[in-house]
């Protein structure tokens, strides 16, 4: 139990810091490094006490089930891969809290910063320490999500942009096929459990869909860690702030790539095209990766590239798959991220100090700042692999594995050369970023002029690069331990354990890294001037730029084609759109129901009422009329349509749907009022359009006419057929049998709403609670045509002021708003068991409030009477969703509704439900809900008047409206 | 007797009241002018209400009172607003 609270902790207490970090003033730098950091530690706190159950070999987990019946479960466990990658993020979180701290400026929004990087490491733990695939694609994403964030925390800046953006559609395409992996591992296996899954690698490697789920499991880790041909995406990263260069580079984002190699390399490993696939993309993307390196003139653009080269030999370890191999790649995780997190560090002290991080402007630095020089440089010799430091260890590890692990293959033949050359590169670039950095002529014409930082800038640098120094001295006593520990977890209890130690004696690989060495210092002394000469990437490849073709191909797919697909096939114009919406809709119609649909062999036929008949005629030649007007006679069209609408409650009363009749009318009548506010701002008609009366135009309108004629008969066609089947038993005679035994209440339209379906009405009121505020935000920034923002001819100086032309009117419309309110109540009290309910009640009330509205003007009233339809939509939504939870206390599921009969002094027994509290949130959102609309158009012609007082609206006022 | 006498009412308020409904709908179409319109519309809404009543009385049926209730007490608002959007240019000023 304890652990699994602790598990809880150490994913949650990220994500509430992120919470509370964001709520901090934008001022306080202190309290959100301060917040930052004790999340930090927290965590490390509660992961060290998971320690002595994950040393033991055991997996402490915490599930919540979720979906049991689809395997989706908030499962979380962590292992000892799992415990040390922890370890891994929080400890260099820790240090980047730290740095960022001293790194920021004093105009840079801090505790957002803050918030981003403690969502950000909540995420990679997640990801970490998941253990349902479903759920840890979901925290891959959010990484993806958050490291796009955080590389664009500079968001005034184009390349952070960019480059965040880059990251963004390049991981998260990654993270999609990754969904995709692991959806079919899953119908596959059977289930989404990390345990299952990894126990299953032989039921996986042997089913025939095999290939395609690694092809989209490793574009998934591929894209996530850099590997060639996604690697592009990182050095565009570069843009971001360093303190999140160094932590994307260090622990997390790009090492989620390796992770995820390495943790199912059980499942999924072991076959030649995982070897083809994963190593031969690793060994690609070392030499790569360590070849543009060197050519780099940009500090963090060197660095950039080699961490994609040392992100290749992890994978290429990855991919071989001994046991040797996944704790080499393990180890080098740990190393990398120790010794890349300190260089990054470094650079960012360097450009923070001295302006720039162009190589060729940088030189002699060692003797202006001789402390972060020489962390800097025992650093970058772990980088570069030199001995006693901890990088040279786990390369050393990597020749062997190169050298002395056989499959036979071509590839497995050609390792120990690809490693040779790739790792003369990356002592020639480490040299290189050593040499112009720090020695050389003093500096001349820096944008400022370079010396020491605060200490507390340069300690998380200290304590990294003392550890690349312990780790390689006394390897077996520092991360000897851990490392046995994570790697069994990945590969089996049985596995015997290593002992990393510093001399292994004279054999292949030492002479390797002498080799190595050797011939790479040579190389950069012979060339050093070329490279600074030369352009920004090795020579005859620098014109290849893999972002360059990106975003040539993001143009073209998000831009150009798309304009052409929709100048070739689209339309901007309504009349084509609905034309064909409406074919669309016949053609589908036609071919659904062109074979089955037959009239039933005894239909069953109404009598006709003579004066329904009549009136359905009126109705008819109405909602013709509105049709036949709407295009030139707009108030006409209105009136029209008002006399359809009336007529179709009449039809639904007829049919006894008393209930739909009421709501329909009140709708009706709020509609109307609705549309004729919004007519106000249309354009007046033209009195005449020439092309009106050519052929073409009649042409058309007979083609429109027939369309319309088809859809119409095609519709009364399928309702008259439907309609005169004979009723079977359907879900409808269910609800009448329970509408008062389960639900109290003899409405049962109104039960279904409130109680059967009242999760669907929650949706319904949410949908309503959404319309309403879009309305409202989009009618802030309206600009009405210019044609129509005058005041109307009817209120010129001369017509009569209304206040003498409403007097009458007026009065009436006052004395009517009590009734209305009362009549509101009827309809809300009686609605549990007669016509009526919330809904109506809302439109009944709100229909009372707009009455006042027209009866005088927006001034008059808002002195006297203030709706704040906010705050009514968001009590009817708290009240509503509170109503539900509130079942949660008496241990029933959300929503359900309990009815009762209690005694009141005087009254006697009355019914009451709960269903009807639910009633009650639903009234107050429609209230609010409508008004907010309606007072939001009603209010435009006071802004438009007041617009139009100044001559010439400032565009700076016009926002703050 | 009373009953036939009854029934026979009943079908002939329901039938003028078609009629009258058919010629406010003729008024609607026609106008000429917009307040013609306005006013055919008002009518119509009244012969609706009675029309209810009166299938409500036929039926014996209480649930048509309440479709009644709301035109009586709300119908008017169609009217209102669009005759004061025809005598002042906007319906909230």
């Amino acid at each position: 139990m304890i652990e699994q609270n602790l598990i809880l902790i150490l994913v949650l207490l990220p994500f509430v810091g992120a919470i509370a970090a964001s709520t901090i003033s934008v001022n306080s730098r202190n309290a959100a490094a301060w917040l930052a950091a004790l999340v930090m530690l927290g965590g490390l706190a509660a992961l060290s006490a998971l320690h002595a159950q994950v040393a033991e070999g055991r997996v402490p987990r915490a599930v919540i089930n979720w979906i049991p019946a689809l395997h989706l479960n908030l499962s979380l466990r962590v292992d000892g891969f799992a415990w040390m990658f922890v370890g891994l993020v929080l400890g260099i979180g820790l240090l980047v809290v730290i740095y960022a701290r001293y790194y920021l400026s004093k105009t840079d929004p801090v505790p957002r910063f803050y918030a981003f990087l403690l969502a950000f490491t909540g995420s990679m733990i997640g990801l970490l320490v998941s253990g349902n695939i479903i759920l840890l694609v979901v925290f891959w994403e959010l990484t993806s999500l958050l490291s796009f964030l955080l590389i664009g925390y500079w968001y005034q800046n184009p390349a952070a942009r960019d480059g965040a953006r880059m990251a963004l559609i390049v991981t998260a395409l990654g993270g999609i096929c990754l969904l995709a992996a692991m959806l079919m591992i899953g119908q596959i296996i059977g289930g989404y459990d990390l345990d299952l899954v990894l126990a299953s690698g032989d039921l996986i490697r042997a089913h025939a869909t095999y290939p395609v789920v690694l092809g989209l499991f490793l574009i998934g880790a591929f894209t996530k860690s850099a590997q060639f041909p996604f690697h592009f995406w990182l050095p565009g990263a570069m843009a971001a702030p360093t303190p999140v260069s160094a932590f994307l580079h260090s622990a997390t984002m790009v090492k989620a790539g390796v992770f995820l190699l390495v943790r199912f390399s059980p499942a999924l490993g072991g076959t030649g095209a995982w070897f083809f696939a994963v190593t031969g993309t690793g060994m690609a993307t070392l030499v790569i990766g360590a070849l543009i390196a060197l050519f780099r003139h940009d500090l963090k653009g060197l660095l950039a590239y080699s961490t994609i080269s040392h992100l290749g030999l992890i994978t290429a370890l990855a991919g071989i798959g001994s046991n040797g191999a996944i704790v080499a790649a393990i180890f080098h995780i740990a190393n990398h991220a120790v010794f890349k997190a300190s260089l990054f560090m470094a650079a960012g002290i360097i450009d923070h100090e001295s302006g720039t991080r162009d190589m060729r402007r940088l030189s002699g630095l060692m003797r202006l700042m001789p402390y972060t020089g020489t962390l800097a440089i025992v650093a970058s010799a772990a980088m570069a692999g030199v001995p006693l430091l901890n990088g040279f260890l786990s390369k050393e590890m990597f020749f062997a594995e190169a050298v002395e692990w056989h499959n036979g293959t071509w590839l497995d033949n050609a390792l120990p050369y690809i490693a040779l050359v790739a790792s003369i590169f990356s002592v020639a670039y480490s040299l290189r970023f050593i040499m112009t950095v720090f020695f050389g002529p003093a500096p001349v014409d820096l944008p400022k002029t370079p010396h020491e930082p605060v200490p507390w800038m340069r300690r998380p640098v200290e304590l990294l690069v003392l550890t690349c120094l312990v780790v390689g001295i006394v390897p077996g006593l520092s991360l000897g331990p851990l490392l046995n520990m994570a790697a069994q977890s990945v590969l089996g209890p049985e596995t015997p354990w290593f002992s990393i130690a510093v001399w292994h004696g004279f054999n292949t690989p030492m002479i390797m890294s002498v080799l190595a060495m050797a011939l790479g210092a040579a190389l950069y002394f012979a060339f050093a001037m070329r490279i600074s000469d030369g352009p920004e990437g090795p020579p005859l490849l620098h014109r290849l730029r893999a972002q360059k073709m990106f975003e040539r191909s993001l143009l073209a797919l998000s831009w150009k084609w798309p304009r052409v697909l929709h100048r070739l096939a689209g339309t901007e114009r309504l009349q084509p759109q609905l034309r064909l919406i409406v074919l669309a809709a016949i053609a589908a119609g036609v071919a659904t129901l062109w074979a089955g649909m037959r009239l039933a062999p005894q239909p069953q036929l109404t009598a006709l009422d003579p004066a329904f008949a009549v009136m359905w005629a009126v109705g008819a030649l109405c909602g013709m009329g509105a049709a036949w007007m709407a295009k030139y006679h707009r108030f006409a069209a209105l009136v029209l349509l008002g006399g359809a609408g009336l007529i179709t409650c009449l039809t639904f009363a007829w049919f006894s749907a008393p209930d739909l009749a009421v709501t329909q009318l009140l709708v009706e009548i709020a509609t109307t009022v609705l549309l004729l506010l919004g007519l106000r701002w249309l354009p007046k008609r033209k009195e005449e359009i020439a092309d009106d009366r050519l052929a073409s135009a009649r042409l058309r309108r007979l083609r429109d006419l027939a369309i319309a004629l088809v859809m119409g008969l095609g519709m009364a066609g399928v309702a008259f057929v439907v309609m005169t089947r004979p009723t079977t038993s359907n879900i409808g005679d269910w609800f009448l049998r329970n509408a008062y035994h389960e639900g109290g209440g003899t409405n049962v339209v109104n039960v279904i709403l409130v109680d059967f379906r009242a999760f669907d009405t929650l949706g319904e009121i949410t949908v309503l609670a959404i319309v309403g505020l879009s309305v409202y935000a989009l009618l802030r920034r309206f600009r009405p045509a210019p044609e129509s923002a005058e005041s109307p001819i009817q209120q010129a100086t001369d017509a009569p002021r209304l206040k003498d032309a409403m007097f009458v009117p007026s009065v009436l419309m006052q004395w009517m708003f009590p009734v209305m309110i009362v009549l509101a109540a009827y309809f809300f009290f009686r609605g549990h068991d007669l016509p009526g309910g919330g809904f109506s009640a809302g439109v009944t009330l709100a229909i009372g409030l707009l009455v006042q509205y027209i009866a005088t003007n927006v001034r008059w009233i808002e002195a006297r009477l203030i709706v704040l339809p906010i705050r009514w939509m968001g009590a009817g939504l708290l009240i509503a969703g509170g109503t539900g939870m509130g079942a949660w206390l008496f241990g029933y599921p959300f929503l359900t509704a309990n009815a009762q009969y209690i005694t009141l002094p005087l009254i006697g027994p009355v019914p009451v439900a709960t269903a009807m509290v639910f009633d009650l949130g639903v009234f107050a959102l429609v209230v609010g809900a409508t008004v907010l609309m309606l007072i939001a158009i009603a209010h435009q012609s006071l802004r438009i008047a007041r617009i139009r007082a100044q001559d010439e609206p400032q565009p700076s006022e016009q926002a703050a409206e | 007797m009373s009953e036939t006498l009854l029934t026979a009412a009943f079908l002939y308020a329901q039938i003028t009241l078609g009629f009258a409904g058919c010629l406010a709908a003729l008024r609607v179409l026609r106008g000429p002018r917009a307040q013609d319109r306005v006013l055919g519309l008002d009518t119509l809404y009244v012969i609706a209400m009675l029309l209810f009543l009166v299938t409500g009385m036929r039926t014996g049926s209480l649930f048509f009172f309440e479709a009644a209730i709301v035109i009586g007490a709300l119908g008017f608002v169609t009217t209102v607003s669009m005759a004061k959007f025809l005598l002042r240019g906007e319906v909230i000023e």
